[in-house]
């Protein structure tokens, strides 16, 4: 069609400022896709961070509270819970297992766990899918550490390494408070799982009590602590006295309600049980409103580059013309000049919309190691989903829509100007 | 008749004063005239009229047997593709294409040009060749050419499908005295091969006695001229 071929050969003879215009629709159409995928991504990411846990049950809190610090890491639990509540949760109906967890203590900025080999045998992420050991085995002797794979990576940590744990969970941590009496052998490293069990270290209950001794108060008491052999010896002795979390895993899972009832109504002490589904989507609801901004924010950056478009090519309209009064003076009906401009900004919008997506899948392959190294985030290079495709589709709908101002304006002037070549 | 005005009056849209008024001018099939007239005379006003880019206030204008002020928009700008050739002043190429594909152009808008003119591109090379522009630069973008090249190439064009009239405003008065009469004679040349009248408007009474007719504007158009 000969009004393809002269839109062509224009935008080609105007190559230059054509290009910066793709790009421009490029690089806001890149910053859509990726922020639209990563939150997909993320989003995806959260929902798999714990599966099969029946229920989740510490002291008495927000639903979300106790999410965030069982299984997020994020924030100190408030109270934690007394071992008889582990015991007689573990003696109710339908009950067929139960990890305990410790929390109170990290290592380089990462949580310290804990907990039993219950952990690794009944802790399940993303679909019910077990952790295995990478590396070496779950932890046998008192002073034994199993490691995430993020810990491994970032510390550069190996098996047999000595590690020494600091008491708090902060990233900044006192020499004093630091469990220097008790270094930890790393005995295995997990494989990764892309949640936050690869930023997690995992020690015993006993060796959690150990270490704790003469820490009643909050700091050491010199001389209080017990050495590692009197602690190897008495380990029968080093049970908790207390717990922060207990995830549970029922017979039936029909039954989480009645048992949730139960732990509201314990009178020994003041419980929360949640379900983890419900939960981690309350959480996503809260972090939705961010989400929402992201979106807002990338939504407007492909505004301005459709108006970075518009102003293009009302700019070269004047320099074009004398273009459309030969046109027009040669045959071309007004429609026809009107048509060739809406067809020249569906055709830079449409090579912004490729151009744009071709980026965001390069970053998303490009950035993939770096992502899961720094943020442990699992990301796929995948083209978009069927809602992102429409959204694409409509913004060349919206390319075409603005072509419209300047053609209009083309049309009327082709009118106005007649058959004289105005410069 | 090639074309016939008659009672002819225009007034541009915010103007008070009429630019044209015309009781009646005509020309011949194949007729060449000279029109000639100081700037502001109308005389631009009038080939917008010829070519039916603007309609007249009053009276009728009768081109090939067609009657134009009858005519939708649409009409006009049919019968403007398949039966005026436009030559201005300057820049009258696109500037990034090529000079067989410039010469083309009223062929693509047109299927009467089109068919008129048999084999399009075989068509658009003879008229470069008759015009004397040189092979080699058929093919290259028309931005390279002198102005003599270029309005060259804007006769070629005009000339294409064989319309029945040549309108031309000015087009010589870019050019040097020696260039206007070479450009006079290929363009009168094809003019004759093709059978189409040619109304010429021109400052340059050095030209005029080489056409059939010269007419003052201000001799037919009665409209009063602000100069």
């Amino acid at each position: 069609m000969i009004l393809a071929r002269l839109a062509w050969r224009s935008l080609l003879n105007r190559r230059f400022a054509v290009i910066l215009t793709i790009s421009t629709i490029a690089l806001s159409i890149g910053l859509l896709v990726l922020v639209e995928q990563l939150r997909a991504e993320v989003r995806q990411g959260f929902q798999r961070s714990v599966s099969g846990t029946d229920l989740i049950v510490g002291a008495r809190t927000a639903d979300v509270h106790l999410l965030l610090y069982s299984v997020f890491g994020l924030g100190d639990a408030t109270n934690n819970i007394s071992v008889e509540t582990y015991r007689e949760i573990l003696d109710q109906p339908g009950v067929v297992w139960v990890i305990p967890i410790a929390l109170g203590d990290s290592h380089g900025g990462f949580r310290v766990i804990g907990t039993s080999e219950l952990f690794l045998e009944r802790f399940r992420y993303a679909n019910r899918q077990p952790l295995e050991l990478a590396q070496g085995q779950w932890f046998d002797d008192l002073f034994e550490v199993v490691i995430g794979h993020q810990v491994a990576r970032q510390l550069n940590y190996s098996l047999g390494d000595e590690i020494v744990l600091a008491h708090g969970s902060g990233n900044v941590v006192l020499e004093s408070q630091m469990h220097d009496n008790h270094p930890f052998t790393i005995s295995g490293i997990l494989a990764p799982t892309g949640t936050p069990v690869d930023s997690q270290l995992y020690i015993s209950l006993q060796a959690h009590r150990a270490i704790h001794i003469g820490w009643e108060g909050g700091t050491r008491r010199p001389g209080a602590e017990v050495p590692k052999d009197i602690a190897r010896d008495n380990i029968d002795r080093l049970e908790p006295t207390s717990l922060t979390a207990l995830f549970v895993g029922l017979e039936r899972r029909a039954a989480v309600f009645g048992l949730r009832d139960w732990i509201r109504n314990y009178r020994q002490e003041a419980l929360t049980g949640i379900l983890p589904t419900p939960t981690l989507q309350e959480l996503w609801r809260i972090t939705g409103v961010a989400e929402q901004v992201l979106r807002l924010v990338a939504g407007l950056v492909v505004l301005a580059g459709l108006l970075g478009m518009l102003t293009v090519l009302l700019t070269t309209l004047n320099e074009r013309r004398r273009e459309m009064a030969i046109l027009r003076a040669n045959g071309a009906r007004p429609w026809q000049i009107a048509g060739l401009l809406v067809f020249e900004a569906g055709l830079i919008a449409a090579a912004g919309i490729l151009a744009g997506l071709l980026l965001a899948l390069a970053v998303q392959a490009a950035s993939a190691g770096w992502l899961l190294n720094h943020y442990g985030l699992f990301i796929e290079t995948r083209l978009p989903d069927p809602t992102l495709w429409k959204v694409l589709g409509g913004i060349l709908g919206a390319g075409l829509l603005v072509g419209l101002v300047p053609a209009w304006m083309a049309y009327r002037r082709t009118l106005a100007d007649g058959m004289q070549i105005r410069h | 008749m090639l074309l016939e005005l008659e009672d002819i009056q225009f007034t541009w849209p915010g103007a008070s004063r009429p630019v044209l008024d015309i009781s009646a001018f005509a020309m011949a099939e194949g007729e060449k005239v000279f029109l000639y007239g100081p700037s502001g005379s109308g005389k631009s006003t009038l080939l917008a009229l010829i070519g039916g880019l603007i309609a007249p206030d009053q009276g009728h204008i009768v081109c090939k047997q067609q009657s134009l002020d009858t005519l939708s928009r649409r009409g006009r700008d049919r019968f403007r593709a398949a039966e005026l050739g436009v030559i201005f002043q300057q820049f009258n190429l696109l500037p990034w294409l090529d000079l067989e594909n410039n010469v083309a152009l009223p062929c693509r808008f047109s299927r009467q040009r089109a068919e008129r003119a048999g084999d399009v591109k075989g068509e658009a090379r003879r008229l470069l060749a008759a015009m004397d522009l040189p092979k080699p630069d058929w093919t290259r973008r028309a931005d390279g050419l002198s102005v003599g090249q270029q309005q060259r190439v804007a006769a070629a064009r005009a000339l294409i499908g064989q319309p029945a009239l040549i309108l031309a405003d000015e087009p010589t008065s870019a050019l040097d005295t020696d260039r206007r009469n070479g450009f006079l004679d290929l363009l009168f040349n094809q003019v004759d091969q093709a059978g189409s009248g040619l109304l010429f408007v021109s400052h340059d009474q050095g030209l005029a006695s080489r056409f059939d007719r010269q007419l003052d504007l201000r001799a037919i158009n009665q409209a009063e001229v602000l100069s």
